[in-house]
């Protein structure tokens, strides 16, 4: 190696390098700005000093003097604090389950609700709701297990339908996703339709998000999530060496049929979680890998814990606009991501059209 | 000898329809063996055979004395590295990136590659002469240093055996005289045991130790290049005129068909 090419490539692993951080900063302090948002704005703002101090005195160790109203105290800790929080965890579930979906199925319109997982996940958890409304914490906690085992069933069936040979091609894996998905919204639909009130109650609960609030559902998600999370974000290893291929990656030692298992669980454990306490969200996994793909590579190791953090900050701002675009009318979070996510979406794909090659 | 490749009465082929049949050969540390055969006679699956990504029909295929077929995943790409033919692949992965992949066997489930394993990645890249190219898409590089990139990644598997299934396709001459030559060198500075599946048959005879040819399901002939780039053998294989004649330089085979 001569030393023009020592210095090329010294010179292009700083780079590297210099590129390897600067993607955490933006886009950890972005989901850090936006909880701050988020908590402060509603029908009471709250005095941006007097939130940092609030947020500050949870942390252990730190004890400040209790001076702000009870009033804020009690918005902020039992309201608002809690909602952000499940906010922030569904959309870092649904932008890293995106990712995993996308890699896994090396498909660039994978995504939870394209591939019919949270149709899937919304006709377990009903399923469940109309067994047992859960008004205890452990009665909370069944419902992302019957959404979680509603998803895999769904995902197992839409990718053997979907599967042609060795590969999933784009056409069947949308077809499939959804017929499947119809499916289950059309026997979501006859539940609602033969349901009780308390059922009602329940599917409300589930199209609209947290109608319930409070600490609970943080608490009952936060198990599946944490597990789900971690795994998807340390795996993106195995889906870089996937992207070559099911052939490939078993000659450089992957064992792919594992590997895809533990990702497709680890993902829809996830996504079945926020659906069954978040509702349905469209758009967030769909646009947040792309989003993070065209800014800062392909790499997988990357791509997941920055769609998950991504993910989080992307859904907090979709619900502060949701909440005071119409104030006092709160609006469905939903409709906020497809009607902001979609042109933005597209901007992109114009923006970066034939200069940044993603896939 | 140990870590020699052999492939001992093997058939290999998809669900129950056998490709090959009776295969048994075997290839020593620093040795090359080329493989050659019409389209379609299931040289491609004898590389996936012999790495094990193929499970065997009947039959094994041993390195040294571990058998493939008893060995994980991760311990086999140990053994055996695999160079494809550079087609379908991601384009927007930095060389540096892809080549580390081929660490993968070596690191367990949740372990994230190591500076020693860099160092080990661009240490294959500068030997086939790759490291230039080692920040960039490898999607922007042509298909010769495609090739030199994924020999590098198979370098970095650091196995006793390397298989290459049509590294030369779609390489123009140099490129291709490029390629083997670093194939050679490798075999005999790393004493690796080389099979490599070729459709060029000259440059078989000046690359090849020795020639494996496929004809109707089985390995008709195994041997010197020159014993078997006969005109009798390959007239009957590929079922056309050829002619073999002395290269006029080094007096190996030169086959010209009609």
């Amino acid at each position: 190696m001569g030393d023009s090419s020592a210095n090329a490539l010294s010179e292009s692993m700083k780079l590297q390098s210099a590129r390897r951080y600067s993607p955490w900063v933006w886009s950890g302090s972005a989901l850090v700005v936006m909880v701050f948002v988020s908590v402060a704005v509603g029908p009471v703002t709250i005095p941006l000093p007097d939130l940092v101090r609030m947020l500050l005195d949870l942390l252990p160790g730190l004890q400040l003097e209790a001076d702000w109203s009870r009033t804020f105290a009690t918005i902020v800790y039992q309201i608002r604090l809690p909602n952000t929080v499940l906010m922030a965890l569904a959309g870092m579930a649904l932008g890293g389950s995106g990712a995993a979906y996308q890699g896994l199925f090396r498909n660039p319109l994978a995504d939870p609700y394209i591939i019919g997982v949270a149709s899937g996940a919304g006709l377990g958890a009903v399923l469940a709701m109309a067994a047992n409304w859960p008004v205890s914490l452990l009665g909370m906690a069944t419902v992302p297990l019957a959404a979680f085992i509603a998803a895999l069933i769904t995902v197992g069936v839409v990718y053997s339908i979907a599967r042609v040979g060795r590969s999933t091609p784009v056409t069947t894996l949308i077809l499939a996703g959804v017929a499947v998905s119809s499916f289950a919204t059309a026997m979501t639909s006859l539940i609602m339709l033969l349901s009780t009130d308390e059922l009602h109650r329940a599917v409300n609960w589930m199209v609209g998000g947290f109608a319930l609030g409070g600490w609970e559902p943080v608490l009952a998600s936060l198990p599946y999530l944490l597990i789900g999370l971690t795994v998807l974000a340390l795996l993106g290893r195995h889906l870089n060496v996937l992207q070559f291929g099911d052939e490939q990656a078993r000659q450089m030692g992957l064992d792919v049929e594992r590997s895809k298992l533990i990702i497709v669980v680890a993902a829809s454990l996830v996504a079945a979680t926020a659906v069954a306490f978040s509702g349905i969200i469209a758009f967030v996994g769909l646009i947040v890998p792309h989003v993070v793909r065209l800014l800062w590579g392909p790499d997988y190791r990357r791509t997941l814990p920055l769609a998950i953090l991504v993910g989080g900050s992307f859904l907090l701002a979709a619900d502060v606009v949701a909440r005071v675009i119409l104030a006092p009318r709160e609006l469905p979070v939903g409709v906020i991501t497809a009607v902001v996510g979609a042109p933005f979406f597209l901007w992109l794909l114009y923006r970066t059209k034939g200069r940044v090659r993603i896939w | 000898m140990r870590n020699e490749l052999r492939i001992v009465q093997a058939t290999l082929g998809y669900g129950m329809e056998p490709v090959l049949q009776d295969v048994n050969l075997s290839v020593q540390p620093g040795e090359i063996l080329a493989i050659v055969g019409p389209n379609g006679v299931g040289k491609s699956t004898l590389v996936k055979g012999a790495c094990g990504s193929l499970p065997l029909l009947d039959g094994e295929v041993l390195i040294g004395d571990q058998n493939l077929s008893e060995l994980k995943p991760n311990r086999r790409a140990c053994m055996v590295s695999v160079v494809s033919q550079a087609v379908n692949l991601p384009p927007a992965f930095y060389a540096l990136d892809v080549v580390l992949m081929g660490r993968t066997p070596y690191l367990g489930w949740l372990e994230q590659e190591s500076d020693r394993d860099r160092q080990i990645a661009l240490e294959a890249m500068a030997r086939t002469e790759t490291i230039d190219l080692a920040a960039r898409p490898i999607g922007e590089l042509s298909g010769g240093e495609q090739q030199r990139v994924l020999i590098a990644r198979a370098l970095t598997q650091l196995t006793p055996v390397m298989l290459l299934d049509e590294p030369t396709a779609h390489l123009d001459l140099r490129h291709q005289d490029n390629l083997l030559k670093l194939v050679r060198e490798l075999a005999l500075v790393d004493n690796l045991a080389v099979m490599i599946t070729l459709h060029d048959l000259n440059l078989v005879a000046r690359f090849a130790d020795r020639v494996a040819l496929l004809s109707n399901g089985r390995v008709r002939k195994i041997g010197a290049p020159d014993e078997v780039l006969t005109p009798d053998e390959l007239a009957d294989v590929y079922g056309i005129h050829i002619h073999v004649m002395s290269h006029p330089l080094d007096g190996k085979p030169l086959v010209l068909s009609g």
